[in-house]
């Protein structure tokens, strides 16, 4: 248990349990946007009741978010303080604008969303609940730049003691010490070759995390019998917002996994099992990896894989056999990561796609139907999917990026503070763990109580799908 | 002092920190005072003083962060790993003062409201008192080595002199959240906090005494720095005025003219401390590898960028800011969106 191990495994337990809430502010964010501008249209009670329903889950998520979020800036300097020197330029800039740009915007405007119900007017309001989901969409968009910066450098040259190095200049350990990573050009390191892909990725990703959460509760409501009016339409909100999300997730999917194989061909090749270097390459769908016989034995689709990539099944794919094993990530553990994660994509997907032609069907919302049920029934879980298909995904693109912390530039092992060792790392990542277990099970304690409580009582009667039409007022609700 | 890149962002992540100071100082504040009230009833109005502005007030901490990574990562780098224990013991601390701010009241068992009532108060002086610590050991210096890693142990940190400015910082906030808290309740409430305010200001500046004369037993360095800059007595001495203004303007009734001593009286110790420090960022001790604005600096391109990214964005985070606590401005009143 060395100081690097635990740092990683440091960085791992706490990024992972951060990510479980801003993914949910996002999507959160953009359905309290859509059900307040609902409201504000129609007058109608039970949109301005969903938004006062769904800000309250949204809070206790972004506390959440806040609370383990600070964490990891202190992170990148307390475990990655020599990473953070090589790259302070870059990376550190790029955190910098997200809290001048994003973490202000969300946070200040957030009181009024939470608590500016009553002492401002409804448009004043509104604007706050969009400033909020624009802030956390600009939080997104910061740190996946400065990720995909770590994945795909590029608008930068290399200075050690403040002289250029040469291009194609090989990074040796010792370098460290006094090389840094210096900006360029800004747009270049902004628009890396991988940022517009991951960015669509994650947001897309975050958009079916608030969805599918909606979607969760609201069929637990309706399979109860409780709040059916209120969860019919929060249901629809949320199967909208899931079905367009997915299927553009396909798409920004594609993009992503072509960009990886263009940029990251190592990744790729770990990711797909795929040893040798060859063109007609299969696609796996779903097997297992064998290190020792350097085989993957699995269900495959001959010549999909070239044909994803290159539109063509003669397109080489790049097998692990063109890089030193040095340079391998974890092959093994990233084909069934990856895999987790398409197959939630798809669970997803599916679900949604049925969902939406039940909807148009007259089906879904038949509660005495069994079928109605028991697609129901299969939604109420589903606030976990998006959950593993996130952590899987992550896991997939940080854990390919391996063995480098800046790819093809520094490597992991390179970027550990010299000035730690591993019994501080023990005591903190311990700490970490049972702070985090505490708060995780604070976290699913309110959130069920809240989801108990259920939205305000004055809404209208359980059983009337009717909208009503209220007088917009400061006094409403 | 020269006027170039370095001196600008010296200046700039010494505001973004001085504006933390100020804000999430009254919300630590409030948390060092909390169990000094005892009904639910005051607990419950003293969180809602911070309630909407707490989490945009800690913002300020972030960016000052992201800033000084940006701006000096070398310095981040230094002080971020070498204060190691010391970091993480001020995340817990922050950690459980968000979450309990959030938790506590949404449960009336009075078990759960204690606990997290703890939490809250003990999150908030542990935190105070770090944020001190860190502020001392900087100054005084830590050991370095060639490559401006700390060589120290945690317990190097924990020195007398820190220690004393610690206890200062968490006096600060204390008085500093008196005030505001002043400003922001009525009734009972009001005319309790108002007895505070005294012993929370002669707290303060009994402990600022005390600081400033070990400064001058145990930093020899800044005791030369300060006499090649004799204009820093006059900071020192605006700052014991501006906090023996504040119990004149609450005897004549404007609270927030008491408020605006108070942070003002922090500003100018934010200006204290940068005008003995200055240029540089972290002392080493012994005093051969200090870090300063220079060498710790990113690229002169990226300290470009970066002032243009505060030049658009800070003055659009002040504008939105200021409207928001118009909006929450008035005197605390519990409804049913409280905390």
């Amino acid at each position: 248990m060395d100081v690097e191990f635990l740092s990683r495994l440091q960085f791992a337990v706490t990024i992972t349990f951060h990510y479980i809430y801003p993914p949910l502010s996002i999507g959160l964010g953009l359905i309290l946007v859509i059900m307040e501008s609902m409201w504000l249209k129609t007058g109608s009670v039970r949109y301005h009741n969903m938004a006062r329903f769904w800000t309250r889950i949204f809070a206790l998520t972004f506390v959440l978010g806040v609370a383990s979020g600070i964490v990891m800036e202190f992170e990148f300097g307390t475990n990655w303080a020599t990473y953070s020197r090589f790259v302070g330029d870059i990376f550190g800039s790029a955190l910098a604008a997200e809290g001048i740009f994003a973490f202000f915007l969300e946070s200040g405007f957030l009181a009024i969303l939470v608590f500016g119900w009553d002492k401002v007017g409804p448009k004043i309001h509104f604007f706050s609940t969009c400033m909020v989901c624009l802030g956390s969409h600009f939080s997104a968009i910061w740190i996946v730049v400065a990720n995909s910066w770590m994945q795909t450098p590029a608008g930068y040259h290399l200075e050690k003691n403040g002289e250029a190095l040469p291009q194609g200049y090989v990074l040796k350990a010792e370098d460290f010490d006094s090389v840094r990573a210096v900006v360029d050009d800004f747009w270049s390191m902004v628009f890396n070759p991988s940022s517009i892909d991951r960015l669509t990725h994650v947001i897309i990703a975050c958009w079916l995390t608030g969805a599918f959460l909606v979607m969760s509760i609201s069929a637990y409501y309706l399979l109860r019998g409780r709040h059916i009016g209120f969860a019919t339409t929060s249901l629809k909100v949320g199967l909208a917002v899931g079905c367009i999300a997915g299927i553009l997730q396909l798409i920004s999917a594609d993009s992503t996994s072509r960009g990886v194989a263009e940029n990251q061909p190592v990744k790729l090749a770990a990711i797909e099992g795929l040893f040798t270097t060859q063109a007609n390459a299969p696609l796996s769908l779903l097997g297992y990896v064998d290190m020792k016989e350097e085989k993957t034995h699995s269900i495959a689709v001959p010549g999909l894989l070239s044909f994803l990539i290159y539109r063509n099944t003669d397109g080489v794919v790049k097998g692990l056999d063109s890089y030193p094993q040095a340079d391998w990530p974890k092959v093994s553990a990233l084909f069934q990561l990856y895999r987790v994660m398409i197959a939630m994509g798809i669970l997803m997907i599916c679900l949604s796609v049925v969902g939406v032609i039940m909807w148009r069907r007259k089906n879904l919302f038949n509660l005495r139907s069994k079928k109605t049920r028991l697609f129901l029934w299969l939604l109420v879980p589903s606030a976990l999917f998006p959950q593993l298909a996130n952590i899987a995904g992550w896991y997939t693109a940080e854990m390919g990026r391996q063995p480098w912390i800046v790819y093809n530039l520094m490597r992991t092992s390179e970027g550990v503070s010299r000035a730690i060792v591993a019994n501080q790392v023990l005591f903190s990542m311990i700490m970490f763990g049972l702070i985090y277990i505490l708060l995780f099970a604070m976290f699913i304690f309110l959130l069920s109580s809240k989801i108990h409580k259920g939205p305000s009582e004055r809404e209208e009667s359980e059983y009337s799908l009717e909208q009503q039409h209220v007088v917009i007022s400061n006094q409403d609700c | 002092m020269q006027l170039d890149l370095n001196t600008l962002w010296f200046v700039i992540v010494g505001i973004l920190f001085s504006g933390y100071v100020i804000l999430d100082g009254f919300d630590l504040g409030i948390g060092v005072l909390y169990l000094f009230t005892k009904s639910d009833k005051d607990r419950r109005l003293m969180l809602n003083v911070i309630g909407p502005v707490w989490d945009s007030n800690e913002v300020w901490l972030v960016t000052g962060g992201g800033a000084l990574f940006a701006a000096f990562p070398g310095a981040y780098a230094t002080v971020f790993s070498g204060f190691y224990e010391i970091f993480m013991f001020l995340l817990f601390g922050l950690i459980f003062r968000a979450v309990a701010i959030e938790f506590r009241s949404k449960e009336t068992w009075r078990w759960w409201r204690q606990m997290w009532d703890v939490f809250f108060s003990l999150g908030s002086v542990l935190s105070s008192f770090i944020i001190g610590v860190t502020m001392g050991n900087i100054a005084l210096g830590i050991p370095l080595d060639s490559n401006y890693n700390y060589t120290g142990s945690f317990l190097d940190l924990l020195n007398a002199y820190s220690i004393v400015l610690g206890v200062m910082t968490v006096a600060m906030f204390m008085m500093h959240a008196s005030i505001y808290a002043l400003m922001k309740t009525e009734g009972e409430l009001h005319d309790n906090i108002r007895k505070w305010i005294t012993p929370c200001i002669i707290f303060f500046l009994t402990s600022f005494f005390i600081f400033n004369i070990m400064t001058f037993i145990y930093a020899q360095h800044i005791v030369e720095m300060v006499m090649k800059r004799p204009h820093i007595w006059f900071l020192f001495i605006a700052i014991v005025l501006v906090v023996i203004n504040i119990p004149r303007q609450i005897r004549k009734g404007s609270d927030f003219k008491a408020f605006l001593s108070s942070c003002f009286a922090m500003v100018l110790l934010m200006g204290l401390y940068a005008s003995s420090v200055y240029p540089n960022l972290l002392f080493s001790n012994p005093h051969i590898y200090a870090m300063t604005i220079y060498n710790a600096a990113s690229s002169h391109k990226t300290l470009q960028i970066m002032t243009i990214v505060a030049a658009i964005g800070m003055p659009m985070v002040c504008a939105y800011t200021i409207c928001v606590y118009r909006v929450f401005r008035g005197k605390v009143k519990l409804d049913d969106l409280s905390y």
